[in-house]
């Protein structure tokens, strides 16, 4: 008996018309691989400098998650506060642990409590940074790594975002190209989340609801200036 | 999941006479397409990326042996694990031995119609694990023991007292009294209650929108983040995905998002897109440390030899079935089995046969809708034809069909008889049908009659009239 790994490519072989691909063909099509090349990029998603940062704020917006802008990471512990004040939330927030996380002055708000480590259900709110936003749709695009673990995205009701204003792209193939710069070809982290808005469903008469499984609330916090990498 | 497409006609009469189903549909009509055609309106690359969303499937499939290769070799290297499953049993077995290995007692579930392909929960509940579906319309018509009708809005033919009935009957730790008029609190109810599922499921199971060879990435789509939680929290995930599935690169996959949303639901991306790679990393802090992906043809590889090929380009959007005059009558349980619509009327006789399914190519009414909003440009009028043609010659078709077909031949061989015969049938049904202008009920053709109105001729055939013109376009 052959195994089905091979009796299923045979299949698909012979479904096709042919063997086994010639190795010159192969190497082709690799190099479509190791090469990635963009396909159409919209204009919606090849926006000048200046009209970046209102794309994305306008998408995001549309989208229904809310955008504040600050000056400067030292400003992030107090947003954090007032946002979760007017939501009627506790003050306390877990928080991911990366390099811009990291470089927020947290002790600023001593009364705002912070915890690192994965979310666990009791967490009503979390902070993350986001590797890049997508002017195009106003998506967010958040890596998983030991510092930034994915639950954090996921199980609280408020998601709060720091996004470095210089990390805003174009298009989904710029930050692609972006993560390639930073990783090299074909690597990626375990989890790349693109979030466009809090979660929602319509499953109910189409009624449109938001929070449905993941955050009811998504806030960007748009920062200028210095930012670690 | 067993079939009754073999009894679609009856099938579609009884979901005719369904009050409630006929006011989902009503609302349904108004939902979709509207908001599809709000987003494309935004979008004016939107024809340009579909060519090139047909030409990156069309050369993945060309070369998929390669592109499966790759892939595999991408996970495996990634530290997750690729399962062969030639049908739906061995898929089927793959995942028991997996939840067996892991002692998994709960299951979460992602929405995947590959899952409703291999009737994976009726299948572990036999042997003693219970799967938990955690998209709201999937759970609801779990509790409910009903299948999906619609792959992207599986409760769409139901009510919201018919939600509420169903959560209070399934609820028992609620008080029975509480107030559950409005979806909010049905939504939040849900939350809770699944939101302990998610956290006590050892395995996680989701079906993948895409495969990306690049990388070895799975792609999962999904507005309510369940499919999130479910391919995050438990020890263990599983993704179900079939052949076709794959893309070559992150960039390829990018361009059939832009399509996917717009078509589906109207939005420009759904709120959660997850590119999953291997299992949980070293360092990592959450994450499954098992990773299992299962490959499967059940069907697809027959597909990619024939002459429903371009089928495989599929990226189950919905927008032919949101755009379908039979589909917006009779909804999707009709239809017999997990597809419905157009691109279930060319898949399921495709998947489980023309025997069994014949009577769905007929399920159509060629206007050509279907065609025209695929975003991948799937000809599914030409397929349906063809799958007509192969249940003609199968000599699949009800005997009154095919006589009616032979004799009209005969007589269309023979243009003087066929001439008298059309004289005299026009002219008598004019002058029975003059007064209405329409006939109700007509002697052998209430199939016709019962559900429509046949417009009476006017009194001429075309050729008398085209005599009378002198033959010539004016
Ligand atoms: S056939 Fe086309 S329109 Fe229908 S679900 Fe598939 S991709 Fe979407």
């Amino acid at each position: 008996m052959t195994d089905a790994r091979t009796s299923m490519l045979a299949a698909v072989r012979a479904a096709l018309g042919r063997e086994r691909l010639p190795d010159t063909e192969a190497a082709v099509l690799q190099r479509r691989l190791d090469e990635p090349r963009s396909n159409i990029v919209p204009a919606r998603g090849q926006p000048s400098p200046e009209e970046r940062i209102d794309r994305f704020i306008f998408e995001a917006e549309r989208v229904q998650a809310t955008v504040v802008r600050l000056a400067g990471l030292e400003e992030v512990p107090d947003a954090v506060v007032r946002y979760l004040r007017v939501a009627n939330m506790p003050s306390a927030v877990r928080i991911g642990d990366d390099a811009v996380m990291q470089a927020v002055p947290w002790h600023s708000e001593p009364l705002l409590e912070t915890a690192t480590g994965p979310a666990v259900d009791s967490d009503a709110a979390s902070v993350t940074s986001a590797f890049a936003g997508v002017a195009e749709t106003g998506t967010l695009i958040l890596l998983s790594g030991p510092k930034s673990p994915t639950t954090l995205n996921f199980l609280p009701e408020a998601h709060l975002v720091v996004l470095p204003s210089e990390r805003i792209v174009g298009s989904y193939e710029d930050a692609w190209q972006r993560l390639r710069g930073k990783l090299g070809n074909g690597r990626m982290p375990r989890v790349v989340n693109w979030i466009t808005g809090p979660s929602r469903t319509a499953d109910i008469e189409q009624t449109l609801l938001l929070g449905a499984h993941g955050p009811k609330r998504l806030q960007i916090m748009l920062v200028d200036g210095e930012c670690p990498q | 999941m067993q079939s009754t497409a073999r009894v679609f006609p009856d099938n579609a009469h009884r979901a005719m006479g369904d009050v409630n189903l006929q006011a989902s549909l009503a609302r349904f009509s108004q939902g979709f397409p509207v908001k599809r055609r709000l987003a494309i309106d935004r979008l004016p690359e939107f024809d340009s990326l579909r060519d090139a969303a047909r030409d990156i499937k069309n050369h993945t499939l060309e070369n998929l042996d390669f592109y499966l290769e790759r892939f595999e070799e991408k996970v495996t290297e990634n530290g997750g694990r690729v399962h062969w499953c030639a049908d739906a049993e061995s898929a089927r077995q793959t995942v028991l031995s997996i939840c067996r290995e892991s002692g998994a007692h709960t299951v979460t579930k992602g929405k995947s119609m590959i899952g409703e392909e291999i009737g994976i929960n009726e299948f572990l509940e036999e042997h003693s694990v219970a799967p938990i579906e955690t998209d709201l319309g999937e759970y609801i018509i779990q509790l409910r023991h009903e299948p999906p009708s619609h792959i992207i809005a599986p409760a769409i033919h139901l009510s919201k007292e018919q939600v509420a009935d169903s959560f209070r009957e399934h609820h028992a730790e609620y008080p029975a009294d509480r107030p559950l008029e409005e979806p909010r609190a049905m939504l939040d109810e849900a939350r809770t209650v699944l939101r302990r599922k998610f956290l006590q499921a050892e395995v996680g199971i989701t079906g993948a929108n895409m495969l990306v060879a690049e990388t070895g990435s799975i792609v999962l789509v999904t507005n309510e983040g369940n499919g999130d939680l479910t391919q995050t929290l438990p020890q263990v995930q599983i993704v179900i995905a079939s052949l076709e599935k794959v893309v070559p690169t992150l960039e390829d996959a990018s361009t059939i998002l832009r399509l996917l949303a717009r078509s589906a639901t109207g939005q420009d991306l759904s709120v959660y897109t997850t590119f999953t790679t291997g299992p949980r990393r070293p360092e990592d802090l959450d994450g499954p440390p098992a990773f299992h992906v299962l490959l499967l043809d059940n069907g697809r590889s027959r597909m990619l030899g024939n002459e429903f090929r371009e089928m495989l380009r599929c990226i189950r959007c919905g927008a032919c079935i949101n755009h379908c005059p039979i589909y917006g009558a009779i909804g999707g349980h009709a239809y017999g089995w997990v597809y419905s619509g157009p691109m279930g009327a060319v898949l399921i006789p495709n998947l489980i046969g023309v025997d069994e399914a014949g009577h769905l190519p007929n399920a159509s009414t060629l206007c050509g809708r279907c065609e025209e909003v695929c975003p991948m440009r799937i000809p599914l009028p030409r397929m349906l034809r063809k799958l007509r043609d192969q249940q003609f010659e199968k000599k699949l078709s009800a005997k009154p069909v095919r006589w009616g077909l032979a004799g009209w031949a005969f007589v269309a061989r023979r243009p003087a008889l066929y001439q008298m015969v059309m004289q005299i049938g026009v002219a008598a049904l004019a002058a029975l049908g003059r007064k209405r202008g329409r006939f109700r009920w007509l002697p052998m053709a209430s199939g016709w009659t019962g559900a429509r109105d046949l417009p009476a001729p006017q009194g001429f055939t075309f050729q008398e009239m085209w005599s009378a013109r002198g033959g010539r376009r004016q």
